[in-house]
C-alpha cells in the first residue's frame, strides 16, 4: 500500500513568537522553523508501516515555500521515498491545502494518507478532515494508535472522554495525535542519503486549484498579557488569599 | 439569517459546552435552531428545547448517528445546510471532527476555536498556542465556525422550542464505532468545572495523582494535567490542558509540579485566578500565578488538602 504524508512547514516549536507591531502577521523573518511537530508523528507513523512490510512506499508532499523543500528533506531522512513540493509563497487555507492534496492524491493512488491533527502556527484542525470530505474517504482523527489488517484499518482516537476504537473502510485519512508514536531522528547517513532522493517541483496552478484566501485577516494582535502576583510563603498563607482576597471558597 | 447549532450530548442529556455555544450562537443573529443527531437521543432533545433563546430543536435519530462519527454527520448536516447561513458547533473532539469535513462538503472555509464574536462575519481566534489573536473576516456564502465555549456565557434554561423530527439522508458507512473507554469519574467535567486541580512531570507517578485528587473533592473541583504527565502515562489522554488538549477557563487553576510550557499555557492561561505550586521557583508558570508558592508539592498539597479541612471545605 501507497502512503501519502503531507507536512507542514513551521515556526519550530520551541520559539517564543513575537507579533508585528504594524498587526499584520507573526514576525518570521530569522526564526527558526521546523517540521510541525504532528507531521513529524505521521511520518514517523508511515516509516513504521514500512518497516512492518505494510507501506510499499512513502510520498511526502509540503505546499508551501522553496524552503519547505528542508522540511521535506527531513521527512526523507525519517524514510520517506520521495517528495512533492507545490511551490507557493501564499499563506494557503485548509481548504485550499485539502484541494491540491486531493488532486496529488488522484495521480498517486495511496491507500492511506496520514497527516498531523494541526499544525501548531494556525491551530487550525482542519486539512485532513477537509481532504476525506473531499476524497469521500473514511476519516480517523486524533490518531493514538492505528492497525491495518487487509483493507480494514483499525484506529484508537483520543477524544474528550477517552479513547475511541472505530473501524474504517480503505482507502482512508488518519491525522496523528501526540501518542502515536515518538518520532526517530534521522541518523547521518539517512541525512546523506535523503539528498538524493527525488523530489518533485510543482505549483498550485497545475492542479488547476485557486488558493487565493476565502477569510480576510483583519489583524493579528498580542493577547491580553497575565501580570505575574505575589509569591505566598505558606500553605495557610495561599489558603487565606484564596478565600479572603481572591474569594474563590 | 438563522444558525444551525450542533449540539454535544450523549444521547441521554445535553453536554453543557452546547449551552455555552448557544451562548454564542445568539451573537451571531437571527434565529438559532439546534440539531440534536444520535441514537435514542429524546433525552438529549428535550435538554436542547429548553435552551434559552432556540426556536427550534432538530432532531436527527438513526443508530449510524450514534457516536455521531463524521461521515454519517456530515452527511446529514449537508442534507439540511441549505435553510441555514451559519452552522456552528463546540470546538469539542466530535465538532473538531465533522466541522471541517461539513465545510469541504460545502466548498466553504472554517474558522477554527472561535474565542469572540466581534460582529456577525468577524471573530477573534488564538492562533501560535494563543501567543498571537487572530481576527478573521467572512464573506463565505455559509459560515462554519467551531467555538471555544470557555470563552462564553452559558444560554439560559427556560426556553420551550418545538422539537421537530427530520429525515436523514442516506449515510456513508465508511466508518463503524467499536467501543470505547471513558474515564469514569464523579467529579465535574473539565472543560466546565469552577475549580480545575493540575498535575505535572513533578507528580512523579500516576498513584501520586491521588493527592490531588483528594484536594479536588474537597473543592469539588475537576483533576487535569499537563502533556508531560500523560505522556508519561501517569493519567490518561482526557485529562490533558493546553494548545492540543483541552482548553479551562475556570474561576480557579491549581497548576502542582507544572513547569508551564507555552503549549500548557494556551489552554488554561484564561483562568479567572492562577495558582501555581512548584519547587522550582524559576518555572515559567510563576509568570501567570496570581498566587505562586515555591515549595515541594509532597509537602505542600497534603497541607494544602488539611487546611481546606480547617476552614470547613
Amino acid at each position: 500500500m501507497k502512503v501519502l504524508v503531507p507536512i507542514k512547514r513551521v515556526v519550530d516549536y520551541n520559539v517564543k513568537i513575537r507579533v508585528k507591531p504594524d498587526q499584520t502577521g507573526v514576525d518570521l523573518a530569522n526564526v527558526k522553523m521546523s517540521m510541525n511537530p504532528f507531521c513529524e508523528i505521521a511520518v514517523e507513523e508511515a516509516v513504521r508501516l514500512q518497516e512492518a512490510g505494510i507501506a510499499t512506499e512513502i510520498v511526502v508532499v509540503s505546499i508551501g515555500p522553496s524552503q519547505a523543500q528542508e522540511t521535506l528533506r527531513t521527512a526523507l531522512a525519517m524514510g520517506a521515498d520521495r517528495g512533492i513540493l507545490v511551490n507557493t509563497d501564499a499563506e494557503a487555507e485548509p481548504l485550499a491545502i485539502a484541494k491540491i492534496l486531493k488532486a496529488i492524491a488522484d495521480e498517486e493512488q495511496p491507500g492511506l494518507i496520514i497527516l498531523g491533527k494541526q499544525a501548531i502556527d494556525g491551530d487550525n484542525n482542519q486539512t485532513g478532515q477537509m481532504l476525506a470530505a473531499l476524497l469521500g474517504w473514511s476519516q480517523g482523527t486524533y490518531a493514538s494508535e492505528i492497525k491495518l489488517d487487509g483493507d480494514q484499518l483499525t484506529v484508537i482516537r483520543e477524544i474528550d472522554g477517552g479513547l475511541q476504537t472505530i473501524k474504517l473502510a480503505t482507502p482512508s485519512i488518519v491525522t496523528a495525535d501526540l501518542r502515536l508514536n515518538e518520532p526517530r531522528y534521522a541518523s547521518l547517513p539517512n541525512i546523506m542519503k535523503a539528498k538524493k532522493k527525488p523530489i518533485d517541483e510543482k505549483s498550485p496552478s497545475d492542479f488547476g486549484v485557486d488558493i487565493a484566501p476565502r477569510l480576510k485577516i483583519v489583524k493579528v494582535t498580542e493577547p491580553a498579557q497575565r501580570e505575574a502576583g505575589v509569591k505566598v510563603e505558606t500553605v495557610s498563607e495561599l489558603v487565606s488569599k484564596l478565600k479572603n482576597e481572591a474569594g474563590v471558597f | 439569517m438563522a444558525t444551525l447549532l450542533i449540539a454535544e450530548h450523549n444521547n441521554t442529556e445535553l453536554n453543557e459546552v452546547t449551552l455555552k455555544a448557544a451562548g454564542a450562537a445568539a451573537q451571531l443573529g437571527g434565529e438559532v435552531h439546534v440539531l440534536v443527531a444520535g441514537s435514542g437521543c429524546a433525552g438529549a432533545a428535550e435538554g436542547a428545547a429548553k435552551i434559552s433563546g432556540v426556536s427550534k430543536v432538530l432532531v436527527a435519530d438513526a443508530p449510524q448517528l450514534d457516536k455521531m462519527l463524521a461521515e454519517p454527520m456530515a452527511a446529514l448536516v449537508v442534507s439540511l445546510a441549505g435553510n441555514y447561513d451559519a452552522i456552528v458547533s463546540a470546538a469539542t473532539t466530535n465538532g473538531k471532527n465533522f466541522m471541517p469535513r461539513i465545510a469541504a462538503l460545502l466548498d466553504v472555509s472554517q474558522i477554527s476555536e472561535i474565542s469572540a464574536i466581534i460582529d456577525s462575519n468577524t471573530f477573534e481566534r488564538p492562533i501560535y498556542a494563543g501567543n498571537a489573536i487572530q481576527t478573521v473576516q467572512t464573506s463565505e456564502a455559509k459560515k462554519v465556525l467551531t467555538l471555544r465555549t470557555t470563552a462564553f456565557q452559558a444560554a439560559g434554561t427556560d426556553g420551550s422550542a418545538a422539537i421537530e423530527n427530520v429525515s436523514t439522508p442516506d449515510l456513508p458507512a465508511l466508518s463503524n464505532f467499536v467501543s470505547e473507554e471513558l474515564t469514569k469519574s464523579d467529579r465535574p467535567e473539565l472543560t466546565a468545572a469552577k475549580i480545575v486541580v493540575s498535575g505535572g512531570r513533578g507528580m512523579q507517578s500516576g498513584d501520586n495523582f491521588a493527592m490531588l485528587e483528594r484536594v479536588a473533592d474537597k473543592l469539588g473541583a475537576a483533576v487535569g494535567a499537563s502533556r508531560a504527565a500523560v505522556d508519561a502515562g501517569f493519567v490518561p489522554n482526557d485529562y490533558q490542558v493546553g494548545q492540543t488538549g483541552k482548553a479551562v477557563a475556570p474561576d480557579l487553576y491549581i497548576a502542582v509540579g507544572i513547569s508551564g510550557a507555552i503549549q500548557h499555557l494556551a489552554g488554561m492561561k484564561d483562568s479567572k485566578v492562577i495558582v501555581a505550586i512548584n519547587k522550582d521557583e524559576e518555572a515559567p508558570i510563576f509568570q501567570v500565578a496570581d498566587y505562586g508558592l515555591v515549595a515541594d508539592l509532597f509537602t505542600a498539597v497534603p497541607e494544602l488538602e488539611q487546611e481546606l479541612g480547617n476552614i470547613g471545605l
